[in-house]
């Protein structure tokens, strides 16, 4: 049995069925919105000793692990984070022989064909392909299915209780395992984890990831990992859907914009650093400011400087008219747009690469790519916080078994995903390692559970 | 309403292409700011060289597309998701729109949008003619020759105009497209290159030559591929056919009919056969396809134009089996009927999305170097 319909579930479902197990897939979305956060995935963060595939050059296990030191600032299970490394590169063979396609790394991401390997398509075509795959080697699948309970026994998984259009069934199972994500597409607990600003937070992946799983595991003794008030953001552009957005409404025009609150006042370095290695902060950024809400402001010299996203740029002639639009105070805006531009020195503007062309005397400074907003006509993108998944999860040993308060390890369940992520990535985050953690800890869920079950 | 407020006229068809680049526009730029489809074929990358779509350019990127459907299968912004996106279907439109307003002479683009009706009174008419040419013809006694029922000379005097015409007005066509979409000049690699997409069908493998997702949905298949090569392969032997049998009427003064073991039977034979399963598995491919992901309302342009080439390629091979009974010149009659329709229409058929998709597949070849 196994809860969620994503990456981590169909690598556990493959797994489990090849292994002569009969499998049953819960997916609590449609047909059409199947794989949870995987659909919006791109790629995958794979160890290579050797150009392999379509990844140059190598990226050593050392490397890789120190990578994730960075991001995670050392909130990580070293044990569960060198086996994820390890096993990253035999999961390639084993993705391709089950119907995934790579394609070199996209265009505007050259800085990772090292480190990650892209599918062709996308994740929603790697879905697709295990689908198809499981779907050949008889795996049932059930959409629109929820699982809302597992009743457990002293640790010992007996029953779920699987719910769709307003009716429940008990589904009796030799094995569990849990695959069913995070909670952030749950905006009330989001609300009570990070506080009422979460109300105005975008979700960038699928509604389905309400967390009614975790909370019923958590509930009934499960041990949690991962700080369970923070959740991954990004800033993206205020006009994307309220859920599953996507790639798409990411905005990468910060570094060459002056960045302003619902104030029209700065707060923060845009120039920090490459955008690549800033991104990820500017959601936390624009969380704390008031109304959650800030303005991305160019001129025409930048326009074409960064990747073109999918909403247009509010365009004005003069600066009076992008206030107007936001309903921003013209005035403070017009302040704070001048005494930046009077803070700009002259120097050599280098778009790809760190210019130390930074402003003088200005509080937040802005430390690179800094050039006054002059020639109109101006173009402004409003930012809102854009939420890719929550921290909180399920803690597990190196078989992905999960781990109960009072009675240690359970007896026949078994976590992967992005419900145990947490164990891994303590905090932050790097490009395609979500879907590493969900291949890996799904291929190993789904043989220990086949291990139990056939004995 | 927007074109009255402007104060111009706009007709019915017009209209609809004026949204139908506008929905490409809006689908492209969130393709743009996505860009996971770029290893799918040549339509993406062509796609990311731009920032704006101007008219001509989407006309190019719509003749670029051989609607696998790969990018669709793979959209997580397809409906029912709100961005709605459907890139197969949207060029499609405006494929079929773009020959439309390339044709050449002007006028008889209108021929796209009944498509079907101007097969079918075409083929009628070419039946009806070939049966009025035989009348005139006194029969001859025991005739196995065709040209016992309609002289040579008066098919070459009813064929050859017919012909040269069709290949006057798709030259004049593909040309007008070539220079209103900007294209690079030729190169010799980009033209080596663009045919060879062209001969191979590459951009039907799905980037990993598995085949594309036209008929299959989330899985790849080859067979449309393999089709497709059937008919363009099968009407190339056809074509050669045709071309060594005048070789051999005037260079060697040997008239048709020619045995099994002759050239043009050589060519033609196994031609025929290949042009007859291609067009039936086509169409059997296009039943079982999702109406949804090609063009609108071109039904019998589709239909019409892959029937039009099975009834040509069949009734050539039933003639040829039947060449000495008393059906002789009733089948010669539904042939050429059928052989003169298809090459009337051909600049307003279904056959010039093969122009144009050389000439989009040379220039995305040529700007691939260019870059």
């Amino acid at each position: 049995m196994i809860a969620g319909g994503g990456n981590a579930a169909l690598c556990a479902a493959i797994t489990a069925a090849e292994l002569g197990a009969r499998v049953l897939i819960a997916e609590a979305a449609p047909h059409f919105y199947r794989g949870g956060n995987s659909r919006h995935t791109r790629n995958f963060r794979c160890m290579h000793t050797k150009p392999v595939g379509m990844l140059t050059d190598a990226y050593p296990e050392q490397e890789y692990f120190e990578d994730l030191i960075r991001v995670t600032e050392g909130k990580t299970d070293e044990e569960l984070l060198r086996l994820t490394i390890r096993q990253s590169q035999q999961c390639l063979d084993w993705m391709t022989a089950h119907g995934v396609h790579f394609q070199p790394s996209l265009s505007g991401t050259l800085s990772l064909s090292r480190t990650n390997a892209f599918f062709l398509g996308g994740g929603k075509a790697l879905v697709n392909a295990y689908y198809l795959t499981a779907a050949r080697l008889g795996v049932d699948v059930l959409y629109d299915t929820e699982v809302s309970h597992v009743h457990l026994q002293d640790g010992r998984f007996e029953h779920a209780v699987l719910s769709s259009g307003g009716k429940s069934v008990n589904v009796y199972a030799k094995s569990l395992v849990v695959a069913s994500g995070g909670f952030q597409a749950d905006t009330d607990w989001l609300i009570r984890a990070w506080g009422p600003a979460a109300e105005n937070f975008l979700i960038r992946g699928t509604p389905y990831n309400r967390g009614r799983l975790l909370s019923d595991l958590l509930d009934q003794g499960a041990e949690p990992v991962g700080d369970p008030t923070q959740c991954h953001a990004v800033a993206i552009d205020a006009r994307a859907p309220r859920f599953d957005g996507g790639i798409v409404t990411r905005l990468d025009c910060v570094p060459f914009s002056v960045v302003v609150n619902r104030d029209a006042q700065r707060f923060y370095d845009e120039g920090e650093d490459v955008w690549p290695k800033r991104y990820a902060i500017w959601g936390r950024l624009v969380a704390q400011q008031p109304g959650q809400i800030a303005y991305a402001l160019i001129d025409s010299t930048s326009l074409e400087l960064f990747m073109p996203s999918v909403y247009p740029p509010i365009v004005a002639d003069t600066l009076d008219g992008i206030a107007a639009e936001f309903e921003l105070d013209a005035r403070v805006l017009k302040r704070t747009v001048e005494t930046f531009n009077a803070s700009c020195r002259t120097g050599t503007f280098k778009p790809t690469e760190l210019d130390g062309l930074a402003t003088e005397g200005l509080d937040p400074p802005k430390t690179n790519w800094a050039r006054p907003l002059e020639k109109p006509p101006f173009y402004a993108y409003p930012l809102r916080p854009g939420v890719t998944f929550t921290y909180l999860g399920l803690r597990v040993d190196a078989t992905a078994r999960v781990r109960m308060a009072n009675v240690g390890l359970s007896h026949n369940v078994w976590a992967a995903g992005e419900i145990m992520a947490g164990n891994i990535l303590g905090q932050g985050y790097t490009a395609g390692i979500g879907m590493t953690i969900g291949t890996v800890f799904g291929r190993i869920a789904g043989k220990e559970a086949v291990r139990h079950a056939l004995g | 309403m927007r074109s009255a407020e402007q104060g111009e006229t706009i007709t019915p068809v017009a209209y609809r292409l004026h949204e139908t680049r506008d929905e490409a526009r809006r689908v492209f730029n969130i393709c743009n700011a996505c860009r996971y489809c770029e290893g799918y074929c040549a339509v993406f990358p062509a796609m990311m060289r731009r920032r704006t779509f101007d008219d001509a350019s989407l006309d190019y990127l719509a003749n670029l597309c051989h609607n696998c459907r790969s990018c669709y299968y793979a959209c997580q912004y397809a409906p029912p998701h709100e961005f709605a996106l459907n890139l197969p279907a949207t060029l499609a439109d405006l494929r079929v729109q773009s020959w439309s307003g390339y044709a050449w002479p002007r006028g008889l683009g209108r021929a796209f949008a009944a498509n079907g009706l101007v097969l079918a009174v075409a083929l009628a008419l070419g039946i009806a003619a070939m049966i009025w040419l035989a009348s005139l013809v006194a029969p001859a006694p025991g005739a196995e020759a065709f040209y016992a029922v309609i002289p040579h000379s008066v098919m070459v005097a009813v064929f050859a105009p017919v012909f040269l015409f069709a290949l006057l007005a798709m030259a004049v066509s593909v040309v007008r497209f070539w220079r209103a979409t900007d294209s690079p000049s030729m190169s010799g690699s980009g033209i080596r290159r663009g045919l060879s997409d062209t001969f191979t069908l590459r951009h039907l493998g799905g980037g990993h030559g598995e085949g594309c997702n036209y008929e299959a949905a989330e899985e790849y298949s080859n067979q449309r591929r393999l089709l497709h090569h059937a008919i363009f392969y099968g009407f190339m032997l056809c074509f050669a056919s045709t071309a060594s049998a005048s070789v051999l009427h005037y260079a060697f003064a040997s008239p048709a009919p020619y045995d099994l073991w002759s050239v043009p039977k050589l060519l033609g034979v196994p031609g025929g056969v290949a042009l007859c399963i291609g067009t039936a598995g086509l169409f059997v491919l296009k039943r079982r396809s999702a109406m949804a992901l090609g063009a609108r309302d071109v039904r019998g342009m589709e239909t019409g134009f892959v029937a039009l080439l099975f009834l040509a390629s069949a009734s050539g091979l039933v003639l040829y089996a039947f060449r000495g009974t008393a059906a002789l010149e009733a089948l010669l009659a539904v042939h050429l009927g059928a052989v003169l329709a298809f090459f009337a229409t051909l600049p307003y058929s279904k056959m010039v999305h093969g122009l144009y998709r050389v000439a989009a597949l040379i220039r995305s070849a040529t700007a691939d170097r260019c870059d």
